[in-house]
């Protein structure tokens, strides 16, 4: 729990087969090649002193305080930038560096304010180390002339970034800043305008943080050595004494991250040095925006009523418990054991999801659990199941920097998963090809130093045709890898699929105008994918949430198995999961077919080892998925449901369906921080915790289990496993845990793929990709290396079929949804921080053609009418969309993107179809009608809310 | 539940496994995943459906395979 700062070695790790050994102040020390002397002192306790280097970004060799002595070469090389050599003789100290030394820092100081004890880096300040470190009495060139700092010369503190601050007057000008923006982040927003003495840091064209290209991902406020770049939280509280290791709560790269603490109050959270996810690097989200968690809006009392018009009553834990259980059980004797049931959350650990899917198979007696990965990735789990035979991507995120081309599919890493969209613009700079197949064009088509090879600009919902498009080239223009084939795969499978694309109708020119993609663009990128080396391809939900969404997922599958892109580093299948523990979630046993490890309800082997565990009998039949749910609340025969942290009022399609299937339930029980839009057609409120609160693990994208730490006791009183667990008991299905570590021993004993895992490994190895037992003991980074899961690889039939949802002359207009960087999926979490100032509205892209022939200007509220309803949005003009599609996000309530969202979904999974809607879009000045009655509404549930000092006095 | 949703939902699954070369293969899919995959009040209302109406709205090859589906259980009444 005491403060942890990580060790600097000053330039980056490499990796050699061939070592370096050499003697550092006598010491015999022996390095990779290609380590620099500075790295090759520090990892052998050595210290040199050092400003303009640290570990995350390449040396720069400016500061000249690094300098050191080497046998036989003239002068005083900077350590940073000398490469260790075999049998070099390197001495760090010596009367004459001291003086160097010493003088270099003599110049800094003079040009640097000396207010060391109201700093706000007092404490932890690598100028004032270093000062120390060289002996540093006095400066003889005096504080006056021309400066930097005094009033006259400081230019104004930035405070244009709601998390932190530029003050340029504490700045010594070392580019850490500006080669973290480059280096690490790839924004490119920094630069070092002017020379000699007027030699200055500046953000995009000279101008405020804030409006300039900077996406706040605290790279630049990581690398600062002194207080010029500050977190504004630590300006406020000082340093932090304590920190915690934990795992970011936001996207499924699944961040590590520092908790630093002062007592039960978090200063900052600061990327984790050694997250194997991450490597130090974060995002706007997870390194600034974790403020929501002690939001006023946070509510801590148990809250119960009889119906949605009522009052909440703040009751005890007790009584809410009781009352929640007595309403299930007298929804079940009345209208049988499978009129309830239970949603888990990708927002909650491993071990929470674990413990409501138990609870409903072995307290309801029913399979009627379901998660939120079912509209979003369920069709992953499916697809990949079938094709490869385990329902989980097949590679580590660092996989991606051996890649030579790498294909992202309807995913838009550097807004929906940053961390790794850094790393993956990383391996672009150093040369790998592109491919975007993207009806958008998203950022990395075009960013600083990145432009794509090609970029397959497809129609909304034709993923499949120009999935078999590319396949049909790879087949006809023999770029089959047949040696993988052979041996890998299905001979069978193969042959009908090969059969099958090979078809004239699989052509890219005779998909050329389903697609909208020319032809030979198609065969392009077909061939560069197929030609590679190593090509992966990373895909998101453009790529799931539609009609096709499975027969998509199985399409990308047999690609990369047809080009033999499995089973190494660099190649693979990357489902890029939306939320932090999506992956775990699913790995949990939270769909209603199958129990933890994927394995189906109607396996009697599996369900005896569960039965013999839980002590009870469990249903062989699939249950209710959640749209099933709905539909049977809306024809009466489901009447109870138990939501953990998913708000699905907000987040499901169709959302006046959703909601008239809520208000048709007897006893809806929600758990979660807020009182959110699915809490509002709620009878009972459990409070929830976040992230800070409890102790757990979460899974993220790459199969990583990672440890979630407690850093605050849970605001409510309870962490949501408690909640859970005490829910059980009350229902009269006992659960007795003390601590989560004791659910996963339990995951671990029952799911082969959790057999080697517990917390103590955990804590080992720092984190564990799954499969993890007694053949894998470390964990397995790449899968199916050697054989696919499944025996052998199984190619899939899959064949175009139009969406239902088509444009005509009432709906002209294909609607497509997505994410933004600023916010994070339903927005509870982020509209309640400062993020809202960079995304503070949900709007509705549309081309500039299609905005002029509606006589659309930039800002103009728009009506935007589908099939299942109408809302108001303010219209953005761009180019990013193509002529025909406009696309929005759906980060806040009352904009309502899922009121125009329709019922069609994925037909294995039910995953919805968010990525097409037709629509029409046409000025309005007033909102619609939905929105009126959704503002009436809103406002008379947070009115029935009790008076904030009457909860808290229960 | 909507008779229309759960035709309109059989079709879909029809659609995807009616394209394989093997159509005895793939109507025995059609079967196998909605065995796995629906829930017995939707299999006992698709089942009910096909035979009140002989399959009205769906395609042959799913008829076909609901056909061949074991009746569901009957939904216990009380926990």
């Amino acid at each position: 729990m005491s403060l942890h700062r990580d060790h600097d070695y000053g330039t980056p790790a490499r990796v050699s087969e061939h070592w370096i050994d050499l003697t550092i102040d006598g010491l015999p020390v022996s390095v990779p090649e290609g380590t620099s002397v500075m790295r090759a002192a520090e990892e052998h306790g050595i210290r040199i002193p050092k400003l303009c280097a640290t570990d995350s970004i390449e040396p720069f060799g400016s500061c000249r305080l690094c300098l050191v002595e080497i046998e036989g070469r003239r002068g005083y090389p900077a350590s940073c930038t000398t490469l260790a050599e075999a049998g070099m003789e390197v001495r760090t100290q010596s009367s004459e560096l001291m003086e160097l030394r010493r003088n270099v820092m003599e110049l800094y100081i003079s040009d640097h304010p000396l207010d060391c004890l109201t700093c706000s880096a007092n404490g932890n300040c690598e100028l004032q180390d270093m000062a120390g470190v060289v002996g540093l009495r006095e400066v003889r060139y005096g504080m006056q002339g021309a400066n930097h700092f005094d009033a006259e010369s400081a230019r104004p503190k930035d405070t244009s970034n709601p998390y932190f601050t530029f003050d340029a007057a504490k700045c010594i000008v070392c580019s850490r800043c500006v080669r973290a923006c480059e280096e690490v982040q790839g924004t490119y927003a920094l630069t070092i305008s002017g020379r000699g003495f007027e030699s200055r840091v500046a953000a995009g064209q000279d101008e405020p943080f804030m409006t300039s290209e900077c996406v706040s991902c605290g790279a630049c406020v990581q690398a600062c050595p002194t207080a010029t770049l500050m977190e504004k939280s630590v300006i406020e509280m000082g340093q932090a004494e304590q920190s915690v290791v934990t795992t970011c709560a936001y996207c499924g790269v699944g961040c590590g991250f520092k908790a630093e603490t002062k007592g039960n109050q978090v200063v900052r959270m600061v990327p984790w040095k050694d997250g194997q996810a991450n490597h130090g690097h974060s995002c706007v989200k997870g390194r600034f925006a974790w403020g929501y968690a002690t939001h006023p809006d946070r509510i801590t009392t148990p809250m119960i009523r009889k119906s949605i018009q009522d009052p909440w009553q703040p009751v005890s834990w007790d009584e809410a418990l009781s009352y929640a259980a007595s309403e299930f059980k007298r929804i079940q004797a009345q209208y049988g054991r499978g009129a309830v049931g239970g949603i888990t959350s990708s927002r909650c650990t491993n071990e929470e999801t674990y413990l409501v899917q138990k609870l409903v198979r072995a307290a309801f007696g029913n399979n009627n659990v379901d998660t939120c990965a079912r509209v979003c990735h369920s069709p992953t789990g499916y697809g990949l199941k079938q094709t490869l035979g385990e329902s989980a991507g097949t590679q580590t995120f660092d996989s991606v920097l051996q890649a030579d081309v790498v294909m992202v599919i309807g995913a838009n890493p550097t807004d929906g998963h940053p961390v790794f969209g850094s790393q993956l613009k990383r391996r672009l700079r150093e040369g790998a090809r592109l491919i975007v197949v993207d009806p958008r064009g998203i950022d990395l088509v075009k960013s600083p130093h990145i432009r794509a090879d090609y970029h397959l600009k497809l129609l909304p919902g034709t993923n499949v045709a120009i999935l078999d498009a590319l396949a049909h080239v790879v087949v006809t223009e023999g770029l089959v890898d047949e040696t993988f084939v052979a041996e890998r795969c299905e001979a069978d499978s193969f042959a009908a699929w090969r059969d099958f694309v090979a078809l004239p109708e699989n052509s890219p020119e005779s998909l050329e105008a389903t697609i909208g993609v020319p032809a030979e663009q198609v065969r392009g990128a077909a061939r560069l994918f197929a030609e590679a080396g190593n090509a992966a391809i990373y895909y998101g939900l453009g790529v799931t949430e539609h009609s096709q969404g499975s027969t998509a997922v199985m399409g990308i599958a047999n690609l990369a198995m047809a080009t033999g892109n499995i089973g190494r580093l660099g190649v693979g299948v990357n489902p890029l999961r939306g939320q932090n523990n999506v992956q775990g979630s699913c790995d949990m046993g939270s769909f209603p077919h199958e129990l933890p490890g994927y394995r189906h309800v109607s396996d009697a082997a599996t369900r005896t080892l569960f039965e013999g565990e839980w002590g009870v009998q469990i249903d062989p039949e699939p249950g209710l998925r959640i749209p099933n749910m709905f539909e049977a609340a809306l024809d009466g025969s489901f009447k109870g449901l138990y939501c953990e942290g998913e708000d699905i009022v907000q987040s499901d399609p169709n959302t006046q369906h959703v909601q008239a299937a809520l208000s048709a339930m007897e006893c809806l029980v929600v758990q979660d921080i807020f009182l959110n839009e699915t809490a509002k057609f709620a009878h009972v409120f459990l409070p929830g915790s976040s992230f800070l609160e409890k102790d757990g693990t979460f899974t993220n994208a790459e199969r990583r289990i990672s440890m979630v730490r407690k850093v605050m006791p849970p605001l409510g009183g309870k962490a949501d496993w408690e909640v859970t667990v005490a829910l059980a008991n009350a229902l009269g299905y006992p659960m007795d845990y003390g601590h989560p570590s004791e659910i996963m021993d339990e995951i671990a004993r029952l799911t082969p793929t959790f057999h080697g895992v517990s917390y103590d490994r955990i804590e080992q190895l720092g984190s564990i990709q799954w499969p993890c037992n007694e053949a894998q003991p470390d964990g397995t980074p790449i899968m199916h290396v050697d054989a696919f899961v499944r025996g052998k690889g199984r190619f899939m039939v899959t064949r175009y079929i139009p969406t239902d949802e088509r444009v005509n002359q009432r709906f002209p207009l294909l609607l497509t949804t997505g994410r933004i960087l600023s916010q994070y999926n339903v927005g509870a979490q982020t509209r309640r921080t400062p993020n809202v100032e960079w995304h503070g509205e949900d709007r509705i892209e549309l081309h500039p053609h299609d905005a002029e022939e509606r006589g659309i200007r930039e800002g103009d509220w728009v009506g935007v009418a589908s099939r299942a309803g109408e809302t108001v949005l303010r219209a953005t003009i761009t180019e990013r969309v193509q002529p025909g599609v406009v696309y929005t996000t759906f980060h806040f309530p009352e904009s309502g993107a899922n009121v125009i969202t329709t019922d069609n979904s994925d037909w294995a999974t039910n995953c919805p179809e968010y990525k097409v809607t037709a629509v029409q879009v046409v000025q309005v000045d007033q909102p619609s009608e939905w929105q009126k009655r959704y503002r009436r509404f809103s406002k008379a549930q947070l009115d029935l809310l009790p008076r904030k000092g009457k909860r808290e006095a229960v | 539940m909507d008779i229309q949703n759960l035709v309109k939902m059989a079709n879909s699954i029809g659609g995807f496994f009616g394209a394989w070369p093997d159509r005895k293969q793939g109507r025995d899919e059609i079967a196998s995943h909605l065995t796995r995959f629906w829930d017995p009040r939707m299999r006992a209302q698709i089942v009910a459906h096909v035979e009140t109406t002989g399959g009205e709205g769906l395609d042959t090859i799913v008829v076909e395979a609901i056909r061949q589906l074991e009746a569901p259980p009957v939904v216990q009444p009380t926990a």
